[in-house]
């Protein structure tokens, strides 16, 4: 039984910038997905629609087995939304908050508040539960985001970008959270997120999306195992990568070179062995490097293969 | 859960949030009891000029500053919906099944509630002034007329609101609609000093049909079936200002 279905989604903003361009997947219950790309591929509006924030211009989509263009109370009693720029009252307390939000889905009475106090008490918030948000930290504020998002316990539960902003210690406290929370209650989650080793951590398959699309999708795992080898990382300090590219590309053991910038990526059967070999090549031929990283393929490696370019230079943002 | 109860909850929500606020409950006591003092030195012996009749000013001012004070409330209610806006507490409200219509009405009703509040503690210290405004029923329509003025008021705002989603834009609309409205009302001067033009003008104006719908009592010679046309008017602009909120709504949705 599939909890989300995406069938060729398509949406145009205005100003003709195409947002989604007939993205597909589909989500088995209880499983964790992860939809991962740079910003701007679409992640987010794809959240939308299923969360019946926003419209599609094409395709259709199923959340809990209910259409989102044509059920969208049905899907919204079903799903919990836990959105990219928080949405918490900054001027209520963890408490009121979560009150609030069980009663905006119907719940009431001693039910109610007895799933807030577990709520608090899960997401380690217990001691703040009646002080304002506004005194609570980044990972506190985000963590009572999620709880909101799961009070009147929905069958599935989005997470748009969960712990962008969060320091990293923040963010691995959330990452214990979460985990948690997938292997306890029979929930879907779709996770949304730029952080590579985010979906490997947290995702039972991922789909790679860039510019509205599915890329490839899978187990993290399969995704990297697809890769053969190491991955090698060269960084020329001049500018003809051009000519350096050609002349690594026809060594024996290298079997892909991608240019970005003045960086070369390479896949190589084995990294300890290629280095020297490569350094050497590009020695006699005068080019200069700069820095050389070798490291096992990593859902950065997998995204590269795939869209032929750097996920961080994709991304456009301030990595953590 | 029904519309009406989502609507209570929702108001509550903001009410209870505003309540925390110390500085701004002071000010929304304090200051239309300045406009009322104020405006009764001020203009004190503006009843000797012709027009007024034998109305005392304090009687023709209490309600006069209680509509002000309603119509102000309602005009900026719309910067709270810009901050839900812009904290996404909005957009995390649209995911639940709450009802659209609830989220504006809420807002709206937060703000005749704050209004009415206001319009009473006018009228307790217009009565210590020496206002009589015609007893209970006349204080009763003064409360009524400063809900409704609010309420309709905050409609328009909320709308502008969530059609600008900006905040320098929804102070630049609100000031420029606010002191014209204000100004072609009788609401500081009797009606019969204003030019012609501007009295015919003004019978288009929601401001004046408040002022006219709360001073009815005071001023001798108004009957009921007048104050009940205000008053009828008024709620049909309720109406208007609150669907024209609710289709802007719909705008903001489709923005999303």
């Amino acid at each position: 039984m599939d909890a989300i279905v995406v069938d060729g989604l398509e949406k145009t903003y205005g100003r003709g910038v195409k947002a989604l361009d007939g993205i597909r997947f589909s989500v088995p219950e209880g499983e964790v997905f992860g939809l991962l790309g740079p910003n701007g591929a679409g992640k987010s509006t794809t959240v939308r629609i299923l969360a019946t924030l926003t419209h599609a211009d094409a395709g259709s989509a199923t959340v809990a087995s209910h259409d989102v263009a044509r059920e969208a109370g049905a899907v919204r009693r079903a799903i919990g939304y836990v959105p990219q720029a928080s949405g918490v009252d900054r001027e209520a307390t963890g408490h009121e908050n979560l009150i609030l939000q069980g009663r905006l889905q119907g719940m009431r009475g001693s039910d109610l508040e007895r799933r807030s106090a577990d709520l608090l008490e899960t997401f380690g918030l217990s001691d703040k539960a009646k002080a304002l948000v506004k005194t609570y930290s980044g990972g506190m504020k985000r963590r009572l985001d999620v709880a909101m998002g799961l009070v009147h316990r929905p069958r599935v539960l989005f997470l748009d970008e969960p712990t962008t902003g969060l320091d990293p210690e923040a963010r691995a406290a959330m990452w214990e959270e979460l985990e948690a929370l997938a292997g306890a209650e029979q929930l879907t989650i779709l996770l949304t997120t730029h952080y590579l080793e985010e979906a490997d951590r947290l995702a039972r398959r991922v789909a790679i999306v860039a510019q509205g699309r599915v890329v490839v999708e899978g187990t993290p795992e399969a995704l990297k195992r697809e890769l053969r080898g190491d991955s090698v990382t060269v960084e020329l300090d001049g500018a003809d990568t051009d000519r350096a590219a050609a002349l690594v590309r026809g060594l024996g053991g290298v079997h892909e070179v991608t240019k970005d910038g003045r960086r070369l990526h390479l896949r190589v059967d084995q990294g300890a062995q290629a280095v020297p070999v490569i350094l050497a090549a590009l020695d006699g031929a005068g080019a200069v490097v700069n820095a050389v990283t070798v490291s096992r393929p990593s859902l950065d490696d997998v995204y590269l293969h795939h869209t032929g370019r750097d996920f961080a230079s994709d991304d456009g943002s301030v990595r953590a | 859960m029904n519309v009406c109860s989502q609507t209570l909850i929702l108001c509550a929500r903001v009410l209870r949030n505003l309540s925390r606020q110390p500085i701004w409950i002071a000010v929304m006591i304090v200051q239309p009891m300045f406009w009322l003092l104020l405006y009764s030195q001020l203009f004190r012996r503006i009843t000797d000029l012709p027009g007024f009749g034998t109305v005392s000013y304090i009687d023709y001012l209490t309600p006069g500053v209680a509509i002000m004070t309603a119509f102000f409330s309602g005009s900026w209610a719309g910067m709270g919906m810009i901050e839900d806006l812009d904290r996404g507490v909005l957009e995390r409200f649209l995911a639940t099944p709450a009802s659209r219509a609830a989220i504006v009405f809420g807002r709206i009703l937060e703000a005749a509630i704050i209004a009415t509040l206001q319009a009473l503690l006018i009228l307790l210290v217009g009565i210590l002034l020496g206002a009589t405004n015609g007893g209970i029923v006349g204080w009763l329509v003064i409360l009524v007329a400063a809900f409704l003025t609010a309420a309709g008021f905050a409609g328009l705002s909320h709308g502008i609101a969530l059609r600008t989603r900006q905040e320098a834009s929804m102070i630049a609309v609100a000031q420029f609609i606010s002191l014209p409205l204000l100004f072609f009302s009788s609401l500081l001067i009797a009606r019969t000093l204003i030019p012609g033009w501007m009295q015919s003008l003004s019978l288009l104006n929601p401001v004046e049909w408040a002022v006219r719908a709360g001073r009815g009592e005071a001023i001798p010679g108004t009957g009921w079936d007048e104050m009940g046309v205000f008053l009828l008017l008024l709620g049909g602009f309720l109406v208007l200002t609150t669907m024209f909120a609710t289709r802007s709504f719909r705008s903001y949705q489709r923005t999303l």
